[in-house]
């Protein structure tokens, strides 16, 4: 969360509107808030992180982002943020859409579903990969669509989305060559800041 | 905890008294009429800090009333909202100082259809002027003004009290820091006014209604206002509920062939019991006026029918609660207040809460509704115990 959090603070503006799609305990915004004065507003359905948000004064709507987000009007929020949710979501592209009508810029980050330690998992053991970020059996979990840096790279040309910054975390290879080479072997986690 | 015959529960006030104040600064009613003075019934749970500012404030619904929480003396029920107001509850008597009042128009002490019209000598009835929620956010910032209270902590209330703290919200908006809207709604559908108009009638078909003037003829519309009563109760609640509760179960008698004993089914016999339970306590006048008050209700008729321009005065924060099987108020009432609060600017939390209760479940026991509440409420004191 740390690394991450300072990649998505340094996109931040100032003082901007934040909307953060699945926001769990809303500590991303309480951070920014303290940090960037955001005026921000978490989306979540867990009841326990509901009440979390709640305790620590972040803004929290109980809404399923699978149920459309047709609340929201076109560029209402600076920046809308979704954190290891993307692969959740029902109909991913379309929630990247919306992500780009409501917000001006948004900021996504998605566990890499090509990094080597998935790969390897599959490739050596014949099943499912069930990692340190993706803890999950095959049938309990709730990351419905698995996806690699690449695939979402030709996600975003596609649909025209501009790619305004592109970050690699790799818990065991932080900053090291392998990664720069190949990120998307050595990539666990990347974090995308895109706009129309 | 005071001595009660009753064994008073864990986390209760105990006993608890009611308070009558004569408020003597005049109001004028939004319709025009002014009152010279009028008197409220209140209680109050807990102690005002040095400088005032653990107040809140509770908002009564149609037939509530100022004894939200704890005991009177000989009773075995607590007040009407006593789950949640009390020492350790979501509504903290340890850390605030609760201000329950019985407002006017309604019909347990305060000014109201059954008090006398100082013109004429005689009671108000029919006549008592017409009402708007804006007149009972009116009313208690006099109530706030006699306790020397600057500014509410809180205001929180359910359905019609809902209502009125999104009122206090954009009349008084420097005079409360967080308004708390529970099962509730920024104005009525028409299905809403239409049960409420199907109550009216069958209070006025009374006979004994007179016109309203029941009072002065010595009679009352037990009958009418029971009926009333017994078609609000059934919108209170869901169908599941009425079906887990009741189901098909018979009061009396039963299907057995060549027996023709009457049969009561037992959702019928709760019904009737609820309606002349109600009647005996309500008053008819007060009942139409303040049915009336909510068909008014409309939080943005004079912000160019706009909620969030209507929003955009505001300068509390807002917590929004609202419950899956409520159709009085359903939980879209509460996400349209969400979505105009957020493109307003302002700070909101929405909880949306699994309930089979109805729209009574902003009444009833539910852990995620007291958390919710309780752990909104509980920053509001940290922070202010922080400043003390």
């Amino acid at each position: 969360m740390s690394q991450n959090f300072s990649f998505i603070s340094s996109w931040i503006q100032s003082g901007s509107r934040l909307l953060d799609l699945g926001c769990g305990d809303g500590s991303l915004l309480s951070g920014l808030t303290s940090t960037h004065n955001i005026r921000g507003y978490g989306l979540e359905i867990d009841p326990e992180s509901i009440e979390n948000c709640i305790a620590r004064g972040v803004n929290v709507i109980e809404q399923d982002l699978n149920k459309g987000l047709d609340n929201f009007a076109d560029n209402s929020f600076d920046t809308v943020v979704m954190t290891q949710a993307l692969q959740a979501m029902r109909h991913p592209h379309l929630v990247l859409d919306e992500m780009l009508r409501i917000g001006s810029e948004c900021i996504i980050t998605f566990p890499n579903f090509g990094s080597w330690r998935t790969r390897a998992y599959l490739a050596f053991r014949g099943r499912m990969p069930v990692t340190k970020q993706l803890t999950y059996e095959w049938y309990n979990t709730p990351n419905i669509h698995f996806f690699t840096y690449s695939d979402f790279e030709c996600l975003c040309h596609e649909r025209n989305i501009k790619v305004l910054h592109r970050k690699f975390i790799a818990e065991q290879f932080p900053d090291n060559l392998l990664k720069s080479l190949w990120p998307n072997l050595f990539t666990e986690t990347a974090v995308y800041h895109l706009s129309r | 905890m005071p001595s009660h015959s009753l064994e008073v529960p864990e986390q209760s006030l105990g006993l608890v008294s009611p308070q009558k104040v004569l408020i003597e600064k005049p109001l004028t009613l939004a319709c025009g009429t002014v009152l010279p003075n009028h008197e409220l019934v209140f209680e109050t749970y807990g102690a005002l800090n040095s400088d005032k500012s653990n107040a809140i404030l509770i908002c009564h619904a149609l037939s509530g009333d100022h004894h939200a929480a704890g005991f009177y003396e000989g009773d075995s029920k607590p007040g009407w909202w006593d789950h949640y107001i009390g020492p350790g509850k979501a509504m903290d008597s340890n850390r605030f100082f609760i201000v329950s009042v019985n407002n006017i128009g309604s019909c347990f002490g305060s000014t109201g259809p059954t008090s006398i019209n100082p013109e004429t000598g005689s009671v108000w009835g029919a006549d008592f002027p017409s009402l708007r929620a804006r007149d009972w956010v009116e009313s208690q910032k006099l109530l706030m003004e006699h306790l020397s209270i600057n500014c509410w902590a809180a205001v929180v209330g359910g359905s019609l009290g809902g209502m009125q703290a999104m009122r206090w919200s954009l009349e008084h908006p420097d005079k409360l820091l967080n308004a708390v809207v529970i099962a509730s709604s920024m104005k009525l559908s028409a299905q809403n006014i239409a049960f409420n108009e199907i109550a009216r009638r069958a209070i006025k078909s009374d006979p004994d209604f007179c016109d309203g003037n029941y009072l002065q003829e010595g009679k009352t519309p037990l009958h009418g206002l029971a009926l009333a009563r017994m078609i609000g109760h059934v919108t209170y609640l869901s169908d599941e509920a009425l079906g887990k509760k009741f189901g098909r179960e018979l009061a009396s008698g039963d299907f057995v062939d060549g027996t023709e004993d009457p049969i009561e089914f037992q959702i019928e016999s709760y019904l009737n019991y609820q309606g002349d339970k109600f009647s005996s306590n309500f008053d008819a006048n007060s009942y139409i006026l303040i049915t009336r008050m909510l068909d008014y209700f409309d939080l943005s008729r004079e912000y160019n029918n706009s909620p969030v321009e209507a929003f955009t005065r505001a300068q509390c924060k807002f917590l929004l609660i609202s419950f899956s099987s409520d159709w009085r108020f359903s939980p879209k009432r509460s996400q349209e207040i969400t979505d105009a609060l957020i493109t307003a600017g302002k700070n909101v939390s929405y909880a949306a809460i699994d309930s089979n209760q109805g729209h009574d479940a902003f009444l009833l026991p539910n852990s995620r509704y007291q958390a919710a509440l309780g752990n909104y409420l509980s920053r509001v004191a940290d922070q202010l115990e922080a400043t003390q």
